[in-house]
């Protein structure tokens, strides 16, 4: 489903991925764990498009196709979702508003049929409910004030109302509390596990991963995937952290 | 008594940042022509335009009275709205602007306000948002006179730049001759917030509406504190439609 071939890019003139070569199978969750600085980020800003992030060798394709010749919007509307590390704040921006634009745009350019002001509510609220959040949070201003756990919720809502086939999450279990890690860990397994879906999640802890089983569990480190095994993996991790490891 | 107005030029004050040539150009009696209102005391006027060339405006608010200006200046040349305005007490002054727009023109507002008697208020709020080579301006005066106690005058302005070659101008002056007085004021001038674009284009949002939603509520705050609701969403879309059609 989502095949990356030898990837190379760089950041401001500073290599960071240097030749990561992954593959994730429709109805597979794969899990990304690595240090601090491996690259983890980059290689979801780089799947994502995000402008500086340089690609200089190397291939992605998405569903067959070249994911890297879209624009970051296009990812979007093919299915691919990037859940952040760090939630972007929309001043004067209401998540409803937010999230009903980003719908409707995904829709028109799938050549499908606007949601309503009703039909999109609906939704929103189904999807809130799912992941525990308060509806009155979608109203105010995107992640404006919201406490770090909040803003994962919040991503975690916007994957619901977007329903993508693919959803990159960059360490959506930091800052949750013990209960919201299992509502959101739920909430993933509601959204994304079907047979023609797939799910990267870069995590550092095992503990999302009890709740979200993942097939297949890589090691990222240096720009590259320098390991790869079964869920134990990261258990083996977890007991003897990534020098031993590695 | 018309041949004796002569042309305000770029070096007097109130002009600086004015386009010079534009004012070369212009017939002096539309320079020097004001706009009178007044306020009786206690009662509410409001005022909106949609600004092209040049208007000033002169306005006496009586005792506990309140006038509020809202306008957008997005016009296609040259175009100033001038406000001056004298409180007298407990009077309220309420400003809403927004200067927007590309091309090579220089949009700008520029307002006096007289804070003449003891608790009168005044609060500006002036947003711009240009690109090409475009200029937005925003001066504003205030004075407090001597009696003129437990004065509360705020001024804001805040600027983004969509392209490198468009700029912006504020000059606040503030006169202040009593002592018990708060007078707040604030400027910035910067640019879209790139990783906000980005977060809405990772959600399937194109950038012309992303730019759009970040342009509306940028400027939003301009007409945030206008009454008549309605009249602040036309502002809105009126400022809104000229980002619609610009090539960026
Ligand atoms: N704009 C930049 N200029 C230079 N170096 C950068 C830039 N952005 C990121 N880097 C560097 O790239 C490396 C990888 O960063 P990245 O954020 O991908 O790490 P990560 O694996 O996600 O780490 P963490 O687990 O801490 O989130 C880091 O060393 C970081 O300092
Ligand atoms: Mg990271």
């Amino acid at each position: 489903m989502l095949k990356i071939e030898n990837l190379h890019a760089e950041v401001d003139g500073k290599k960071i991925l240097n030749g990561l070569t992954l593959e994730v199978g429709a109805g597979e969750v794969h899990a990304i764990m690595g240090p601090n600085g491996a690259g983890k980020s980059t290689l979801a800003y780089t799947l994502g498009g995000r402008p500086g992030y340089e690609i200089t060798e190397g291939s992605v394709t998405f569903d067959g196709q070249d994911l890297l010749d879209m624009e970051p919007h296009e990812r979007a509307a093919a299915g691919l979702f990037l859940g952040f590390q760090y939630p972007v704040e929309i001043p004067g921006v209401s998540n409803v508003q937010f999230l009903r634009e980003a719908a409707n745009a995904q829709r028109k350019a799938r050549g499908e049929e606007a949601l309503t002001g009703g039909e999109f509510l609906k939704l929103a609220k189904e999807k809130a409910a799912l992941l525990r959040m308060d509806m009155d949070m979608l109203k105010r201003p995107v992640n404006v004030g919201f406490s770090g756990g909040e803003k994962k919720r919040n991503e975690m809502v916007q994957m619901g109302i977007l329903d993508p086939k693919f959803a990159i999450l960059d360490e959506t279990d930091s800052g949750l509390d013990i209960d919201a890690l299992r509502t959101v860990g739920d909430g993933i397994n509601s959204i994304m596990r079907d047979a023609g879906k797939g799910v990267l999640l870069i995590t550092h802890y095992q503990r999302l991963l009890d709740y979200v089983k993942p097939d297949k569990v890589h090691i990222l480190a240096k720009g590259r995937i320098v390991k790869t095994g079964g869920p134990e993996l990261a258990l083996e991790l977890e007991r003897e952290g990534y020098e031993e490891v590695v | 008594m018309t041949d004796l107005a002569t042309l305000p030029t770029t070096r007097d004050e109130d002009w600086r940042y004015a386009d010079a040539a534009a004012l070369e150009a212009s017939d002096a009696n539309t320079l020097t022509d004001w706009t009178e209102i007044a306020v009786p005391a206690g009662e509410s006027r409001a005022e909106s335009r949609d600004v092209t060339g040049i208007e000033r405006i002169r306005v006496r608010i009586g005792k506990g009275g309140r006038f509020e200006l809202s306008a957008v200046n997005a016009a296609p040349d040259y175009a100033r709205l001038e406000c001056e305005v004298t409180l007298e007490d407990g009077a309220h002054f309420e400003f809403g602007g927004v200067t927007i727009g590309g091309g090579s023109e220089t949009r700008e507002f520029v307002t006096r306000c007289i804070h003449g008697e003891p608790n009168a208020t005044s609060n500006q709020v002036v947003r711009a948002v240009h690109w090409g080579k475009a200029v937005g301006n925003f001066l504003g005066r205030i004075e407090v006179v001597r009696d003129a106690q437990k004065t509360d005058a705020a001024q804001n302005f805040r600027a983004i730049l969509l392209e490198k070659g468009a700029s912006a101008n504020t000059k606040p002056e503030l006169e202040i001759f009593a002592d018990d007085v708060k007078c707040a004021h604030g400027a910035a001038i910067g640019a879209l917030d790139q990783s906000a674009g980005f977060y809405m284009a990772a959600r399937g949002i194109p950038l012309e509406i992303a730019r759009k939603l970040q342009v509306q509520a940028f400027i939003a705050d301009a007409f945030e504190n206008i009454e008549d609701g309605e009249l602040g969403e036309k502002l809105l879309e009126r400022a809104l439609s000229v980002l619609e059609g610009a090539q960026l």
